[in-house]
């Protein structure tokens, strides 16, 4: 065996082994986890992994990975609580959820609306979503989760494609306690601060970025 | 050890403790202590659908939106908005309401009476770090209009509750380099980043950098520890104002402020110690020209 070979053959070897170990991302959205608990992804958040919006099954795709990892290890913990995610985040194992969490991220989103934070707002929930209701320490929600809620690096995701309903049950999880895994608390105290109204309200206005400026 | 140690060691220590603040430019600006604001700025729906709301509504966006709507004039990735919260409109955060009827007034820091448009100037050159706009523009007089009706029916030359950053004395043991940087890790990274550069997307800031080439420069009044410290106590992390302690406020405001942003425009003859002492010597608590660890401080970015 020449040097050369053994050197290229030692390169394809090391090259080949981590993806020989490392869990496939594809195949666990597409056909589940090894145990047979961790179900597919598809099922419920579509093939194209954009999320059941009847339903209120939310978008994964494009998602930031490290954002989609500690929502599913945060189900194991009990900090995020969902009755189908957590037995299913239980079953997948810590090399699954880096693996499936990358491929979401990887996966195409639609982008978010060009909302820039411009325009005087003269709606309340425009107002709420650009500039938010300081009486209330209640910052605009693009400050934290970007123009048109495109979402902000690995801690703030996106909240435009999101189905209304699924944002309505995040803003309600955070007001309840349900749901207490945001970093540094700064979810738990705008959402105990919006109303009722208001929560749905701004659900709306991202779910359907069409029509963000319809009145109440 | 030899004698001199001691001396030496008290000398570190002194510049932490820093002698009694004495505010050149924040001298001249008395701030009422903290407490709940009267003022109470018009509502969107008050503004009226003509020439004069047109120009506002025109300010506005240039206040927000500063660096994509003014690329010649913002030299860095600041918007208007970042220091002065909730559109210019909120108490503690410098409102544009308790600046606005105070102009005229006469500024040390550059020795003259000032109007409005000259004070917002002296925004584009320093925390902007940017080529002012021209007093008579287009885009300066959009701006004023919009301070102006932010501060309808308010009195003109009186210092209005809720103005400028309130106060936050030093602590009586000065501040801490390390400390801040933990208050830093645990509060402010998630979003200005580890490295104070702020947060992105599709090539805009939407969280501001806070150090380095695109942040304040030298000269900007927030390059002093004690006004960032004003600023973080009543308006950071952002919906959590006065979470932090006066300490904690001072600790990461000097770890903020050790860090190299753009160079001082006024840099006088290429020297940094001379900057310091024409400029630097005198206005509040600051780092400019100081040794950190053995590092100069205040060669700028570069950019």
């Amino acid at each position: 065996m020449t040097l050369l070979s053994r050197v290229v053959i030692g390169s394809a070897l090391i090259l080949a082994w981590p993806i020989a170990h490392a869990a496939d991302g594809q195949k666990i959205f597409t056909q589940g986890g090894s145990n047979p608990a961790a179900m597919a992804c598809l099922g419920c958040h579509g093939p194209d992994g954009k999320g059941i919006a009847a339903a209120g099954f939310p978008r994964l795709a494009g998602l930031p990975a490290g954002y989609l990892s500690k929502q599913l290890h945060d189900w194991r913990t009990g900090s995020r609580k969902q009755p189908v995610m957590e037995p299913l985040a239980k079953a997948l194992t810590d090399d699954e959820i880096m693996a499936v969490s990358s491929y979401l991220a990887s996966l195409p989103g639609d982008p978010a609306p060009n909302l820039r934070r411009q325009q005087i707002a003269n709606d309340p929930t425009t107002r709420l979503a650009l500039y938010g209701d300081w009486s209330r320490q209640i910052p605009g929600c693009v400050q934290c989760h970007g123009p048109g809620g495109s979402g902000v690096g690995e801690q703030f995701p996106p909240l435009a494609g999101q189905p209304a309903s699924y944002l309505v049950a995040q803003l309600n999880g955070w007001r309840d306690g349900s749901r207490s895994n945001d970093p540094n608390q700064l979810m738990v105290g705008v959402a105990k601060a919006m109303t009722d109204d208001e929560v749905v309200a701004i659900a709306e206005f991202f779910a359907n970025p069409a029509s963000p400026e319809v009145k109440p | 050890m030899k004698a001199w140690m001691p001396t030496l060691l008290l000398l570190a220590v002194g510049s932490a403790l820093a002698a009694p603040i004495t505010m050149e430019d924040q001298s001249q600006l008395t701030v009422p202590p903290a407490q709940a604001a009267q003022f109470a700025p018009p509502a969107e729906g008050e503004l009226p659908d003509n020439a004069f709301g047109k120009l506002v509504r025109e300010g506005h966006a240039l206040f927000v939106d500063t660096r994509r709507l003014m690329p010649d004039a913002v030299g860095n990735g600041m918007n208007c908005s970042n220091c002065h919260l909730d559109q210019g409109r909120l108490a503690h955060s410098a409102p544009m309401w308790g600046a606005y009827p105070m102009y005229p007034a006469y500024r040390k820091k550059n020795d003259k009476v000032n109007t409005y448009a000259e004070r917002i100037q002296g925004c584009f050159q320093f925390s902007m770090n940017g080529k002012p706009p021209a007093a008579d523009s287009l885009q300066m007089s959009a701006l004023s209009a919009y301070a102006y009706w932010l501060s309808t029916k308010a009195p003109t030359g009186v210092e209005l509750a809720g103005r400028g950053y309130p106060d936050v004395p030093q602590p009586q043991g000065g501040y801490d380099f390390k400390r801040g940087q933990q208050v830093y890790r645990e509060q402010c990274a998630i979003c200005h980043g580890d490295k104070g550069e702020g947060q992105k997307v599709a090539g805009e800031y939407v969280m501001p950098p806070l150090w380095g080439k695109d942040s304040y420069n030298w000269g900007a009044g927030m390059h002093r520890i004690n006004t960032a410290a004003s600023f973080i106590k009543y308006n950071m992390p952002l919906g959590k104002p006065g979470s932090l302690s006066d300490q904690q406020a001072w600790d990461v405001a000097a770890w903020i402020n050790r860090h190299e942003r753009p160079q001082d425009p006024r840099l006088v003859e290429g020297s940094v110690e001379k900057t310091r002492l024409k400029f630097h010597a005198n206005d509040g608590v600051n780092l400019y020209g100081q040794k950190v660890e053995g590092v100069l401080i205040g060669q700028g970015t570069g950019g």
